[in-house]
């Protein structure tokens, strides 16, 4: 701004703190500013993404021209505010207020799980006096209880910050903690007969600002300072919160949330903040295996290569590549998925390559819509949600979702197939029914939801129901688009399943959101060769091993007989194929008949990229060394390759990053550098969001500088905007590049016969602990694993004629079985919903994926 | 020495009908909300009740109408909340008033709630009240059926209703905004500060709320305008007060005065004087949060001026509730019963009064039971100087979120005010008996 121009209207208000002035914005609190500008206010009850309550009084300032010590937390600046935080005044009323937290403490700082990154120890020696005046009996009460499996309470160390207490409420929504009794009898309960099972329980142990809350799994592990961290994204869902996570004598202890603005918050849920277990079960494959004549034994690394690829050279000289297929490479880093991509489309020729297991969305509309970044849920127009329960699919997001809607007033338009937990809030409802189109009426609800809101639409679309043919959700999505400025969120769940779509693990893709017609010249150029023509998907795959068709089968960390939702096809197709190459850590129902079995790293063990439902391209680190010989999974993609005659000359992770960069259009820019220095990651394609990015000014660190811990508070890694804006050039791709794909809005319409009277239609959503893997092999998580029943209106039960808790049986075209039945008035009649689950009694033994949707003919045993 | 009976006067010359609507209407109820009605002038009512210059008798003691005025003008619905929870130990005014004149009350809800545009009022019972409850709902119900309250009272085109609310046994509940969270089924603890209730309140609505004492009031000063009843009284504190005494007095009870008249001749004029011709040791002039003032005649001639014994002594007149204690009495004892009551009553949400008030209460135990220290007195003083700092030295403010906490710490200063040296001799005898 020049000086001639006149004086832009003061947006902002200004502060002295301590001496230090500052602008702030209006309405900011004291703590929140001061803070920002060097002034740390001594805190506990305070936490920045809640409400204040201004309850344990540690932050009590001084300010001038005001009567007494009003609390930094709860008092907003006002411009030309001068506050004093370390007059003697002030200062003794820390003191006080930490001698009061003391009287009742119990003090036994050596057994407990705070101690190190306590801020209580740490104010105490900061803030606080010498020695106790306070020579009266303590406060007893037994400990610690149990709040739920996961969360242990000892309500002798608890300073009733009530943190804890406003998570539940505020965030999470899950108001199963409160407290009971009053004066110093206070204490944190939970109700009677009514664990504190909430999805996100584990945050608050994480912010309790003492031991008094303490997760099951940690307890007694590890002490604070003997631990060593690593920056890192949680990839258990598709979310990619952002995490720090910690080992000690090399096995991971603990994953505690790192607070990213665009990303969680600061939050993670339990089935991420504790799917660390499975890592060093007992159960997994650590070393290289192969079969003969039924019998497993383990072998050297080149030994078991050399047989995969002797299999694969093989099968492709009798039967032509068409014969070889890979499924999976959704769990592993961008890395892996590309050089697997490689190794698949370009080496092999193959284009039978698909990381999603029939359970997503086609690569076509999830790899070209238009895409909405998560934040942008908080100044959309209105949130349309196309999916089922994002609270067991994508649980972060759910809380972002959450956040939108109730904090921020943004309406919620709700197509899910059944009643969820944020239905309660939504502005508008119109159920979903699987295999028909959305209401007719659905663009003028829209806009009623809208109306006066300026903004885009954001739809957040997933798989919400499995039984049901993609193509729907893709004909409602096209629907969708007719509206004005609208964007979509994809909702998928599985780990890395944006970033291995991304990297050409899709039939008709190559890495780059680019398809394989448009790519075929540069990526022939780059790679040597590409497939001739579109391959199969998931399904098709499947469909063509169980026919015979498919020779070799490599499963990338895929178990399709788990995970496809029709089980019966899925096990047909597994038996009849000659040969299975899994690249697995553990054994499973599909991987049971392999021929040859090489253990990959899993998360943890692998440093790379990876990117999350929104495009964001962030790290993920490496904190352990792998167990056994495990093996990256991009390095045994090389290897193999090596074998096959093509050397792909990439010694080492950043290398494969680079050369992502370099030949994949969506990932142009996207280099190892630009990864590690932009704080936030970046979201692709990085030349549309070039100011979004935020360089790293520090490293993460979990204790403080002072030595003080700050786990409990926000964990932040600074960062700042770069301070030339980048070169647009440098994240363009090659003129000769192709184009990125765009979604032709194509509407396939589904075919679906009408529904009957007497069945139900079918919806098999997802339930957060499930029986993948993940959670079978964290003993905590498997017991809270709830058994997949039928959910049905009340209506139809009454005409089933069984009580709910009952036993029924179902038949679908599949097949019978015998389930339990459950009331739930959320379920619109004529639908019944179910978990999904592959085991005995599960969902995916009723699903055919050959039919559009699943009617269920539904029987009283009586 | 008489009293001065304006709010009292129907329940004592009808002691056996005060509280009915028949009674009641015998005797001018809803008089003066006809006529205010009748004019139709809502600032009218504010006007008056600003010249009268009443002033809450509730406990904090400020003016009325300035209250009233704080309102946005432009926000509806707004709601008038009546404090009927009345938990100040000693205070058994606004039981009196409940039980027997339940009309002036409702009358005094109505006018009010039409002078500040409500229409609907709560009342939060205290829970123990039972006959007061069920004579103020019954009032309610009749005073309904003869067009006093419920949709276009008497033809004005004014509605406005009441709703009874009982409370559960918790004494901060009379907080006022402890009281909101409780009338909207919250737990019962005192809220942040800003914003006001008068900004948001009940249910994040503008909100007044008012003692049982003062809207009943309020007919009065409509009847009588409001420079006549500013006539009665003194300085600020203008027309009359009901005084619960208590204690060691001959004639405990409520006595109605004119404020001014001094703590002698309310005590030994009205109240009968000490038991035995003993001396008074102490009293608490203003209920149990207020500090103490003794039988000294600096304090019996002091006036019941509400800001002259606040200036003066730094004492307050409170809930207007008056405990006298003889000579044979322990003033350490009567501390720790003191301080027992409020540890008790914490709500527990502010660290200084939750953890302060246990501990002071500990300590007072032990020093009324034998088991002192000489160190306790002043790590008593020190430690209500941390829930309270310059309790000791007025003007004292608060570490805590509502004057709860403060009130624990009344007890110590006034021990140390006026009994320190007995107390530390106390304590080091007790200490020798152990040594
Ligand atoms: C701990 C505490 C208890 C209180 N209890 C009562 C009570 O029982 N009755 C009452 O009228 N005011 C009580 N108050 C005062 C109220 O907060 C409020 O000031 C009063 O109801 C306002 O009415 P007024 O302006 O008509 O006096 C209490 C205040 C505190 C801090
Ligand atoms: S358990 Fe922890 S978070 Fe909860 S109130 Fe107590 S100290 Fe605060
Ligand atoms: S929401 Fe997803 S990414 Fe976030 S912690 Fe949970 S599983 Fe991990
Ligand atoms: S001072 Fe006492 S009663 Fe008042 S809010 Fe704090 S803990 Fe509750
Ligand atoms: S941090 Fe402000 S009162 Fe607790």
């Amino acid at each position: 701004m020049t000086t001639a121009e006149p004086q832009a209207q003061k947006t902002t208000v200004t502060v002295t703190v301590d001496g230090v002035t500052f602008e702030a914005q209006p309405g900011e609190l004291v703590i929140k500013a001061a803070q920002e500008h060097g002034v740390y206010i001594p805190r506990f009850c305070w936490h920045e993404r809640m409400e204040p309550v201004g309850m344990c009084r540690m932050c009590l300032v001084e300010i001038e021209g005001g009567r007494g010590y009003p609390p930094a937390c709860t008092t907003p600046v006002a411009d030309g505010m001068v506050v004093h935080t370390q007059t003697d005044a002030v200062k003794q009323i820390q003191d006080g207020v930490l001698e009061f937290l003391l009287i009742n403490h119990p003090l036994d700082c050596p057994v407990c799980d705070r101690g190190g990154e306590c801020p209580l120890q740490d104010q105490t020696l900061a803030f606080g006096p010498g020695e106790s005046r306070f020579v009266e009996e303590k406060r007893h009460f037994p400990k610690p209880i149990p709040l739920s499996e996961l969360v242990l309470l000892d309500r002798e160390r608890c300073i009733q910050c009530a943190r804890c207490i406003r998570f539940a409420d505020e965030i999470a929504g899950d108001v199963l903690i409160d407290f009971v009794d009053r004066g110093d009898r206070m204490q944190v309960l939970n109700f009677e007969e009514q664990p504190f099972d909430s999805y996100f329980s584990g945050n608050t142990v994480q912010i309790c600002p003492v031991g008094a809350l303490t997760a099951s799994q940690y307890r007694f592990r590890a002490r604070p300072w003997d631990l060593s961290t690593v920056e890192t994204s949680c990839t258990t869902c598709s979310m990619h919160c952002r995490g720090a996570v910690q080992s000690s004598s090399n096995r991971l202890v603990r994953l505690l949330a790192v607070d990213s603005e665009p990303v969680n918050h600061g939050w993670l849920c339990d089935k991420g903040r504790y799917g660390l277990e499975w890592v060093h079960s007992e159960h997994r494959l650590i070393e290289p295996q192969v079969r003969d004549g039924g019998v497993w034994s383990e072998v050297s690394w080149p030994d078991a290569l050399d047989r995969a690829a002797d299999a694969i050279e093989t099968a492709k000289e009798l039967h032509g590549a068409d014969a070889i297929a890979v499924l999976g490479g959704a769990r592993g880093t961008n890395e892996d998925a590309y050089v697997w991509s490689v190794l698949a489309k370009g080496v092999i020729g193959t284009d039978n390559v698909d990381a999603q297991l029939g359970d997503g969305l086609p690569a076509e509309f999830v790899l070209g819509m238009e895409r909405a970044e998560i934040a942008d849920l908080d100044r959309a127009r209105a949130i349309v949600v196309l999916d089922h329960d994002l609270r067991d699919e994508v649980p972060v997001l759910f809380l972002r979702l959450r956040r939108a809607v109730l904090e921020l007033g943004v309406p919620l338009v709700d197509l899910a197939p059944a009643a969820h937990g944020l239905s309660a809030h939504a502005a508008v409802i119109a159920r979903t029914v699987p295999g028909e189109p959305l209401a007719a009426n659905v663009h003028d609800e829209i806009s009623r939801a809208c109306e006066g809101r300026q903004g885009r639409v954001v739809v957040v679309v997933g798989r919400g129901n499995l039984a049901a043919a993609a193509d729907s959700i893709v004909g409602a999505a096209a629907e969708l688009a007719r509206v004005h400025d609208v964007r979509f969120l994809s909702a998928l769940r599985r780990g890395n399943v944006h970033g291995a779509l991304d990297a050409g693990l899709a039939p008709g893709f190559l890495p780059g959101r680019t398809t394989l017609d448009a790519g075929r010249a540069w990526f022939t150029d780059q790679w040597g060769g590409v497939p001739a023509e579109r391959g199969l998907d998931a399904e098709g795959i499947l469909r063509a091993a169980a026919d015979g068709k498919i020779r070799v089968l490599v499963l990338v960390g895929a178990d399709p007989v788990s995970d496809f939702p029709d089980a019966t096809l899925a096990r047909r197709a597994i038996d009849a194929v000659d040969t299975i190459i899994a690249v697995d850590g553990f054994e499973s129902e599909s991987t049971k008949r392999a021929e040859v079995f090489l253990p990959c790293t899993l998360w943890g063990e692998k440093a790379g990229t990876v990117t999350n439902l929104e495009g964001r391209v962030q790290r993920v680190g490496r904190k352990v060394a792998p167990e056994g010989t495990a093996m990256d999974d991009w390095r045994i993609a090389a290897e193999l390759a090596l074998r096959l005659g093509r050397d792909l000359d990439l010694a080492t992770v950043d290398e494969v990053t680079d050369e992502i960069a370099r030949v994949a259009p969506a990932f142009a820019g996207v280099t190892s550098e630009l990864v590690k220095s932009a704080r936030d990651g970046a979201v692709l394609p990085v030349a549309g969001h070039l100011d979004e990015i935020v360089l790293r000014t520090g490293e993460l660190s979990i204790m403080a500088d002072d030595g003080s811990g700050t786990s409990w508070d926000p964990i932040k890694v600074h960062g700042e905007a770069p301070e030339e804006p980048a070169d647009e050039s440098e994240v363009t791709a090659h003129v000769d590049a192709p184009a990125l794909h765009v979604w032709d809005r194509r509407a396939p319409q589904p075919e679906a016969p009408a529904r009957d009277a007497y069945a139900l239609r079918l919806v098999v959503g997802r339930a957060l602990y499930d029986d993948g893997r993940l959670v079978s092999e964290t003993p905590l998580l498997q017991r809270l694993v709830r058994d997949p029943d039928l959910r049905v209106h009340p209506s139809d039960l009454a005409r089933i004629g069984v009580d709910s808790g009952g036993q029924v049986k179902v038949t679908s075209t599949r097949g019978s079985q015998v389930v339990a039945v459950r009331a739930d008035a959320g379920v619109p009649a004529g639908i019944a919903c179910m978990d999904f689950s592959a085991d005995a009694l599960g969902a995916a033994l009723l699903v055919d994926a050959g039919q559009p949707v699943v009617d269920l003919r539904v029987e009283s045993l009586r | 020495m008489t009293e001065t009976r304006i709010v009292t006067k129907r329940l004592r010359d009808r002691p056996d009908d005060s509280w009915t609507i028949d009674g009641a209407l015998a005797s001018g109820a809803y008089e003066q909300l006809r006529a205010v009605l009748a004019k139709g002038d809502t600032a009218d009512v504010q006007e008056q009740v600003k010249l009268s210059g009443l002033r809450g008798r509730g406990g904090a003691g400020f003016p009325t109408a300035q209250k009233w005025s704080f309102l946005p003008p432009d926000s509806f619905p707004r709601y008038l909340v009546v404090n009927a929870d009345e938990g100040e130990p000693s205070t058994f005014k606004d039981r009196m008033l409940l039980e027997r004149d339940p009309h002036q009350l409702v009358e005094g809800i109505a006018i009010s709630s039409y002078s500040v545009k409500c229409n609907v009022a709560y009342v939060y019972v205290r829970g123990e009240f039972a006959l007061g409850y069920e004579r103020l709902a019954r009032a309610i119900d009749d005073a309904r059926a003869k067009g006093f309250l419920g949709r276009d009272i008497l033809g004005s085109g004014f509605d406005c209703d009441i709703v009874v609310h009982r409370g559960a046994g918790a004494y901060i509940c009379g907080e006022e905004t402890a009281l909101l969270e409780s009338l909207e089924g919250s737990q019962g603890m005192p809220r942040i500060r800003p914003p006001f209730p008068a900004i948001e309140g009940l249910y994040a609505k503008p909100t007044v709320v008012n003692n049982v004492e003062t809207l009943s009031t309020v007919p009065h000063i409509v009847r009588m305008g409001g420079e006549e009843y500013a006539k009665l009284g003194v300085n600020r504190s203008t027309g009359t007060r009901i005084f619960s005494v208590s204690g060691h007095v001959n004639q405990p009870g409520n006595y109605e005065v004119e404020l001014g008249m001094t703590f002698r001749d309310l005590l030994y004029g009205l109240a009968g004087g000490v038991r035995e011709n003993r001396k008074i040791k102490f009293f608490i002039p203003g209920g149990a949060s207020s500090q103490w003032l003794t039988g000294s005649d600096e304090h019996l001639d002091a006036p019941l001026d509400m800001d002259f014994v606040q200036q003066t002594f730094g004492v307050m007149l409170g809930s207007g509730a008056i405990m006298v204690y003889d000579e044979t009495v322990d003033p350490v004892l009567i501390a720790w019963r003191l301080a027992k009551f409020f540890a008790h009553e914490s709500c527990g949400k502010c660290t200084p009064c939750r953890e302060g008030t246990g501990w002071i209460e500990k300590v007072l135990y032990r020093m009324s039971h034998g088991l002192g220290r000489p160190a306790d007195l002043d790590l008593l003083v020190d430690v209500g100087g941390n829930i309270s700092p310059g309790v000791v030295n007025a003007p004292f403010v608060q570490t805590t979120i509502c004057p709860l906490g403060p009130s624990a710490v009344s007890c110590i200063a006034s021990l140390n005010k006026f009994f320190r040296d007995e107390v530390l001799e106390r304590l080091r005898n007790d200490a020798g008996a152990h040594a």
